[in-house]
């Protein structure tokens, strides 16, 4: 007889596309997104859990996976293995991250550091694969994950371009919300600037408060002269903030600095103050 | 199990044959097919005993031969599946309103039936509550398509000598239990083999057994377009 475990299996060998002949068997679908299917797969060589990328055409995963291999980064998921299936579709092999995606993550109650200490590490992923010469073009929430261990990886380098290959009209992909306009409207002037745009509509959904709001939208801004001109540039504000210091985005208003230097200085102002106190009652007691 | 046509065309279409040698050997193909999901259906649907379950069931498949319940069929308006299932339903409803006592056997004699070893099935699949009939029949169904296609990779791989073969996706992909699941290297130590030989064979083994399970599944479409929509739904 054949058992319900195994006629799930057998199913599943059924469902999606055909690994055999690889070391790796489909357990279930983890997403789906630039060009092709995130899989969770066992390695049943190594006997872990993997996940596999499966494009939807057999450039996709190549262009991919060689720019991940570039990318060494604890901010992005390596590559363990390549392959071909047996119809003709690539597929890579990558760590699999236990986390929950940013857009969860922050769905949960997070104060305003934590949720800008995340932003600022895509930030760094980002701007190392900057000085790389790739830009991804489809940051968004979703294509971020928090793993179990705190790490921030950017994931989802379906779409991404390197620099030096981005001549021409190039193919429009991305997810609305958080494309560029040159990227949208396909232009071959797209470059590292897209993925500040990006970033600045992440940033927007991160915060409210003024001074962030104010670096979001620069960050944000139509045009790509007036946004930061790199990801360091837009970090540096957000440290800047998280310090306590003035942000390059905001015009602060005299009592809104006044406030800013409170909060900056709150505990020598008070030690001042504590000081002031005691000594006006020290010689309010001696003159009574 | 039942020896089809070499050609293996459609049963549904050769039992229209006007070759009664070809219609009959279509009808066992039919039965070797169905008879499980038939009989768990009447068992749990009908709340019959083994024992009615097994007469009504032995019953349906001879009142099909004889009256062509499945001449009847028309690829264009419904699976063959569904449609066995009505007719099924229509069969089981007549019986016990007429409250008929059922006779096993008679003109045509049916290829043998362990209706003991489905019993025993029965008894293994949790619990038995069922909500979804037609999901139920599906499952049943597709649990005999995969058997049967199991069981011709298994005397496909004796006759080429490639007993291993059909050994590591015995063990490996038919195990009962997940946690029965040998590893790769396991297998490899069990079977005497190398990793890289059970990576292989398993592979072929799949390979094998999928073209395996949509030639059953072709066996039992009336059209082309059945089957391209059965193949679709099994595919996702």
């Amino acid at each position: 007889m054949i058992s319900e475990p195994a006629l799930d299996r057998l199913s599943a060998m059924f469902q999606g596309p055909d690994v055999t002949g690889t070391r790796y068997e489909l357990i279930s679908v983890l997403g789906r997104g630039g060009m092709g299917v995130v899989y969770l797969a066992r390695d049943t060589v190594l006997d872990r859990e993997v996940a596999l990328k499966i494009g939807e055409r057999p450039s996709d995963e190549a262009n991919e996976a060689r720019i991940l291999a570039r990318l060494e980064h604890p901010g992005i998921v390596p590559v363990h293995d390549f392959g071909e299936l047996p119809d003709g579709r690539l597929f890579y092999a990558m760590k699999r991250v236990r986390g929950d995606r940013l857009d969860r993550w922050m769905a949960t109650e997070r104060d305003l550091g934590e949720r800008l200490g995340v932003f600022l590490r895509v930030c760094e992923t980002v701007a190392f694969a900057h000085a790389h010469g790739v830009i991804h073009r489809d940051l968004k929430p979703e294509n971020v994950m928090v793993g179990e261990f705190g790490e921030v990886l950017v994931l989802d380098w379906g779409i991404a371009r390197e620099l030096q290959n981005s001549e021409g009209k190039s193919q429009i992909s991305g997810t609305p919300d958080y494309m560029a306009p040159e990227q949208a409207r396909g232009d071959a002037a797209v470059d590292h600037r897209a993925d500040v745009f990006a970033l600045g509509a992440m940033l927007e959904s991160i915060a409210s408060s003024a001074p962030v709001l104010a670096i979001a939208r620069k960050a944000h801004s139509a045009e790509a002269a007036a946004r930061y001109q790199d990801v360091q540039a837009l970090a540096a504000d957000v440290s800047r903030f998280l310090a306590g210091r003035a942000v390059e985005a905001h015009r602060e208003r005299l009592v809104d600095r006044l406030a800013r230097f409170g909060r900056r200085y709150r505990l020598p102002i008070l030690l001042v103050l504590t000081y002031l106190v005691v000594r006006l009652l020290f010689l309010w007691i001696m003159r009574s | 199990m039942a020896a089809f046509p070499a050609t293996r065309h459609s049963i549904v279409a050769a039992m229209r044959s006007a070759r009664p040698d070809e219609r009959r050997s279509a009808f066992d193909a039919l039965v070797t097919a169905y008879w499980k999901p038939v009989f768990k259906y009447v068992r749990l649907k009908w709340h019959a005993s083994p024992e009615d379950a097994a007469d009504l069931t032995q019953a349906f498949f001879l009142r099909a031969f004889e009256k062509d319940f499945f001449a009847g069929f028309d690829s264009s308006r419904a699976r063959f599946r569904t449609f066995l299932r009505t007719c099924l339903d229509g069969f089981v409803a007549n019986a016990r309103k007429a409250d008929a006592r059922l006779k096993r056997g008679g003109a045509v004699t049916l290829i043998p039936i362990d209706f003991g070893e489905a019993e025993r099935e029965l008894r293994h699949q949790a619990g038995n509550l069922v909500d979804d009939f037609d999901a139920y029949f599906h499952r049943e169904w597709l649990r005999s398509l995969f058997a049967c296609a199991a069981d011709r990779l298994r005397d496909a791989c004796a006759a080429r000598g490639r007993a291993d073969r059909y050994a590591v996706f015995e063990q490996y992909d038919l195990a009962p239990e997940e946690g029965d699941r040998p590893t790769y290297a396991e297998l490899a130590r069990r079977l005497g083999l190398s990793a890289t030989d059970v990576t292989n064979e398993l592979a072929a083994a799949r390979r094998e057994f999928r073209r395996l399970v949509l030639e059953a599944l072709r066996e039992q479409c009336a059209s082309d377009e059945e089957f391209e929509a059965e193949s679709r739904a099994l595919t996702g």
